[in-house]
C-alpha cells in the first residue's frame, strides 16, 4: 500500500506536490495569522498595564476589554 | 437590526471558537486525506492524477464563495451603515486569496500530466487569475488607505467590479471552448461524478471550509483587538 501511495502509477510527484503545496500554504497562513493575533494581544496587554488606575477602571467597564485580558492570561 | 452582530457581544464566542474549530478541522482533514489519497479509486482516464481534484476543486469553490461573500458584505455595509460588515469582509479576504492561489497552483500541477502543459490562457484559468488579482487589490487597498470612509469606498468598488468576474469564471467552461473540463457536480441536476469520488471531495471541501472559518475567526479577533488598542490610546 505504501508503494502504491509513493508511486501512484507514475503520478505521485504531481499528486503529492499538489497536496504538499496546499498543506504548506495552510501552515503558512495559520502561522502568520496566529503571529498577528499574538502581537496585537501583547500590545493590548502592555498598553492596558501602562494605564493609570482610573483609566484602567474605565477601560474595564467594557466587557470586551476584560475578555481580551482574560484570554491573554489564559494563553 | 444587526445589534446581535456587534463586536462587543460576539467576541466572547469568536475568541473561544478557534480552538474547537481547529480540533474539528484536524479530524475532518485527516479523514479527508485518507479518503482522497488512499481509499478513493483512480480514474479510468486520468489514473491517480485525478486525486489532485480533491485539493484543486474545493479551493476554487471556496475562493469564489469568499469573494462573493466579501462583495455582499461590503455592499450591505454601505446600505446599512454597519462597519462590522466591512470588518468581517476584511477578515475573510486572506483565506480567500490563499485558496485562490492554491486553486491556480494545483490546477497548473494537474495540467501538466493531463494536458501536457502547466499553463494555458484558457477562459477558466485566466478568469481565476483575474480573481486572484482582485483579491490582491482588495487586500492592498486595506493596507494603503488609512481613512475609514475612503477604504470602505475603495474596497467596495473593487468587489463590485470583481464580482462581474465570478459568473464568468463559473460559466466560462460552458460559454467558450476551453481546455478545462465542464463542471462534474451540479446541484440542480444529476452529477456526473461517482459517489466514491464525490464523498472524499465533499469531505475535503468541509475540511477547507473549516480552515477558512478558523482563519476568519483568528483574523476577526485580531482586528477587534486592533480597534480596542486604538481605543486605549484615546483614553
Amino acid at each position: 500500500m505504501i508503494n502504491e501511495l509513493l508511486f501512484m502509477n507514475g503520478y505521485a510527484v504531481y499528486v503529492l506536490s499538489a497536496f504538499g503545496f496546499t498543506l504548506l500554504s495552510f501552515l503558512g497562513l495559520y502561522v502568520i495569522t496566529k503571529l498577528q493575533f499574538v502581537k496585537e494581544q501583547s500590545k493590548f496587554v502592555a498598553k492596558f498595564g501602562s494605564l493609570n488606575p482610573k483609566k484602567a477602571n474605565s477601560a474595564k467597564t467594557q466587557k470586551i476589554n476584560k475578555e481580551i485580558l482574560a484570554n491573554a492570561l489564559n494563553n | 437590526m444587526f445589534k446581535i452582530f456587534e463586536p462587543n457581544k460576539i467576541f466572547q464566542i469568536t475568541s473561544k471558537a478557534p480552538k474547537y474549530i481547529l480540533f474539528l478541522f484536524v479530524i475532518v482533514l485527516t479523514v479527508g486525506l485518507t479518503e482522497a489519497l488512499i481509499l478513493s479509486p483512480e480514474d479510468y482516464k486520468q489514473s491517480d492524477a485525478v486525486r489532485i481534484m480533491y485539493v484543486h476543486v474545493p479551493s476554487a469553490w471556496i475562493s469564489l464563495g469568499i469573494f462573493s461573500s466579501i462583495t455582499f458584505l461590503s455592499i450591505s455595509g454601505f446600505i446599512f451603515k454597519n462597519k462590522n460588515f466591512f470588518l468581517i469582509a476584511k477578515s475573510l479576504a486572506p483565506s480567500g486569496f490563499v485558496f485562490n492561489i492554491i486553486a491556480l497552483v494545483t490546477g497548473a500541477i494537474w495540467g501538466k500530466p493531463t494536458w501536457g502543459t502547466w499553463w494555458a490562457w484558457d477562459a477558466r484559468i485566466t478568469s481565476m487569475l483575474i480573481l486572484a488579482l482582485f483579491f490582491a487589490m482588495y487586500l492592498i487597498a486595506w493596507r494603503i488607505y488609512e481613512k475609514e470612509e475612503r477604504v470602505f469606498k475603495i474596497t467596495t468598488f473593487i468587489t463590485i467590479v470583481g464580482i462581474i468576474n465570478v459568473p464568468i469564471t463559473k460559466y466560462s467552461v460552458d460559454w467558450w471552448n476551453t481546455l478545462h473540463q465542464p463542471a462534474s457536480i451540479n446541484i440542480l441536476a444529476k452529477s456526473s461524478i461517482h459517489s466514491s469520488m464525490l464523498f472524499p471531495l465533499l469531505l475535503m471541501t468541509a475540511a477547507f471550509a473549516l480552515f477558512s472559518l478558523l482563519i476568519f475567526l483568528m483574523k476577526y479577533n485580531t482586528e477587534l483587538i486592533k480597534i480596542k488598542n486604538k481605543g486605549l490610546d484615546r483614553l
